[in-house]
């Protein structure tokens, strides 16, 4: 990522120290959004900052991988944080956490099981809201190169000569 | 200095379209002599410039304008502004294909006869048959080095087919072998073999895959009969009092109109565009579009039973390494009527990269249903499901005046519902393909559902009889002696093979028929 804690000049506990806690995974301060353990963190300009914690929040939600760290679903969201596209996230966000509260939860962030936070998903899934955020990640966040090694997608193999003598057969279960 | 023509010039044969019809034809009618321009909506693109990255090639060599889409088909529903995937680019879908090249088989030819009347269908028998076109399938496995054709030696398999192979033996299927593949499979061959880089939808970089971008039209253009004009977008085609078609509009790449004049006008912009062409052709004297006094243009619009399975291991497969279409079994794309439906399929194995399983897999899905596949990808195998559709007169190609492309042009709506046997086909094809990796110990299969048509087909149907379709045994238009339909538009059934093999070998045919008939003083 582009604005890590580092490159910003903040550590850890005074990162900590500025901002609250939102739901279990995000730090949410004046302006930025930052995991917890502060391996990276993001300005946020349009956007209200608890808005974009939510909204990877709700990316994880929609494309749960337990091995793809939060800072891919952060990228995968950060387009959002446009003077263009903040009011329809913005209102999208506020119509996420009203049906949070339907359920007697505070806000989204704070609902703390996933599936939980899937039901409520479901219950806005025919949404322009949800289809225009489900739509997005297809490509932000798995059309990421730093995403494929995860999965173990080699990716191009024009540079390394084609596979004919990298494995193409290698296969040892057969 | 390759040659030009001028706009004026009525001696040439115009050309629509560089792909595997058009880019075909060209190139054998400038061989024999005859004075051709091609047009070419798209640009060229060298295999140095293909891209080995799904999205970032997708927006290279896709077709991208605008087009609408209705019908019960869950394309519409996931995709409701890409019915196809196919290539805007000189070589046109011949850059993106796979590369299998199968002949019909010879009951496919006649279609009507052999599956008798099937409710709903608009089956109709080939004007020509397997006898008729042995030898222009000779020449086209020539042509494009077809693997396991004319001594040629098959493709080695790798992991996904390996997996695949062995599957299929399990279940008893007798015929699965690396498939016959427009790919150089040796060093004998002019050109550099296949390097199993994967990637093969998004052109070959070492020109291992037959394609005109690279064969057919380089080899035109020297012999100074051929000149490609690309990014030349065609509008209409004009005709004269007499009902002879005389010239091309287009737009060139500038957006300006132009005018090529001709002496002969040959369709080649694939299914959807080709009957686009002709219905936007219409005038005072042909008001339903040209060609179309049967109302057959853009009608009986097939697009291959299709479907995938991809299957999840519990060791790894690496399924991207290599060709994409590794090998085939044929078993199942007999006719057998006791399975359920008329005609067959053939199962072919297929990979995507990471960001179009995403894409693809289950369009719309989400949840961790679709992550935990997605988890699955290093493990996975895959295979391709492509089987005989049914053509219906109410699938069709129209033009939707609702919706204009950037040059004013009403773009084409594409309506498909599935027809019975197409369902019941699936189905069978998923069983069959889930079966093949449960005997390997898949720990989960996937029965994926169609992606935009790759297979496009039927929309200038060929008929004996004028009044059931577009064209005649050549390929010329039953209306308009000076007008042709040279790509799968032209197909009259879509039989159960990759269809690529068999425009080529109807091209040359086509290419020696309109030489020899301009040699006659006939055209």
């Amino acid at each position: 990522m582009k604005d890590t804690t580092s490159q910003r000049g903040l550590t850890r506990r005074e990162l900590l120290s500025r901002s609250m806690a939102a739901g279990a995974s995000f730090v949410v301060g004046a302006g930025y959004v930052a995991s917890t353990d502060a391996a990276w963190a993001m300005e946020t300009t349009a956007l209200k900052p608890e808005t974009m914690a939510t909204l990877i929040q709700m990316a994880r939600d929609i494309y749960p991988h337990d091995h793809v760290a939060d800072e891919y679903y952060a990228i995968a969201v950060k387009g959002y944080d446009s003077a263009e596209a903040a009011p329809g996230v913005e209102a999208g966000i506020a119509a996420l956490n009203a049906a949070a509260q339907g359920k007697g939860h505070a806000d989204y962030l704070s609902v703390g099981w996933e599936r939980d936070r899937v039901d409520i998903l479901r219950g806005m899934e025919d949404s322009a809201f949800f289809q225009q955020i489900r739509g997005g990640l297809v490509t932000g966040l798995y059309n990421q190169k730093a995403v494929w090694p995860l999965f173990g997608y080699e990716g191009e193999s024009f540079s390394k000569g084609g596979y004919l003598e990298n494995g193409f057969d290698d296969i040892t279960w057969i | 200095m390759a040659k030009t023509f001028d706009l004026n010039d009525d001696s040439v044969v115009v050309v629509i379209g560089t792909g595997a019809g058009g880019g075909t034809l060209a190139n054998e009618l400038a061989q024999k002599g005859v004075n051709v321009v091609s047009l070419e909506a798209g640009a060229w693109h060298e295999p140095q410039d293909f891209i080995q990255d799904e999205w970032a090639s997708f927006g290279q060599l896709a077709w991208l304008d605008p087009r609408t889409t209705s019908g019960d088909w869950r394309v519409s529903r996931d995709f409701a502004g890409l019915p196809a995937w196919i290539v805007k680019s000189v070589g046109g879908s011949a850059v993106h294909w796979a590369g299998a090249s199968l002949r019909f088989q010879e009951h496919e030819w006649k279609a009507k006869t052999t599956y008798g009347d099937v409710t709903g269908a608009s089956l109709l028998d080939w004007p020509i048959d397997a006898d008729e076109m042995d030898p222009w399938y000779t020449k086209a496995e020539d042509k494009l080095h077809v693997t396991r054709t004319g001594g040629r030696p098959g493709l080695p398999g790798n992991n996904n087919f390996k997996v695949f192979e062995a599957g299929a033996k399990k279940l008893g299927y007798k015929d699965v072998h690396t498939g016959r593949m427009a790919i150089k499979s040796s060093d004998s061959a002019d050109g550099v073999p296949c390097q199993q880089m994967g990637f093969c939808f998004q052109g070959c970089k070492v020109a291992a895959k037959w394609s005109p971008s690279y064969d057919e039209i380089p080899q035109a253009i020297e012999t100074g009969n051929l000149e490609l004009r690309t990014e030349a977008h065609v509008l209409r085609i004009e005709h004269d009092d007499s009902g002879k078609v005389t010239g091309v509009v287009y737009a060139d790449a500038e957006g300006n109109e132009q005018r090529q004049a001709a002496r002969v006008v040959c369709v080649a912009g694939n299914s959807i565009e080709s009957p686009r062409i002709l219905l936007n052709s219409a005038s005072s004297m042909f008001p339903d579009g040209l060609a179309n006094s049967s109302g057959q243009v853009g009608r009986n619009y097939m697009r291959h039973m299709t479907a995938s399975v991809y299957a999840i291991f519990d060791q790894p497969v690496r399924m991207w390494r290599g060709t994409t279409m590794a090998g085939i079994i044929t078993d199942e794309a007999r006719h057998d009527p006791s399975r359920g439906f008329v005609g067959g399929y053939e199962m072919e194995t297929l990979s995507i990269g990471l960001p179009f399983m995403a894409a693809f897999l289950d369009p719309g899905g989400w949840g961790r249903e679709f992550t935990t596949a997605l988890d699955g990808y290093e493990n996975m195998a895959g295979m391709w499901l492509v089987g005989e559709d049914m053509p219906q007169e109410t699938n069709r190609v129209t033009l939707n005046h609702d919706v204009k492309d950037q040059h004013g042009m009403p773009v084409a709506n594409v309506h498909f519902d599935d027809h019975p046997n197409d369902i019941a086909m699936r189905n069978h094809a998923w069983q069959q393909g889930s079966a093949i990796y449960d005997a390997m110990g898949a720990t989960r299969t996937l029965p994926t559902p169609p992606y935009p048509s790759t297979h496009n087909l039927g929309t200038n149907r060929m008929s004996e009889n004028a009044r059931d379709g577009v064209v005649n045994k050549w390929g010329q238009t039953h209306d308009i002696d000076n007008l042709f339909v040279s790509d799968g538009s032209v197909f009259t059934t879509g039989a159960a093979e990759n269809p690529t093999l068999t425009i080529v070998a109807l091209a040359i045919r086509q290419a020696d028929h309109i030489a020899g008939e301009m040699s006659r003083g006939n055209l």
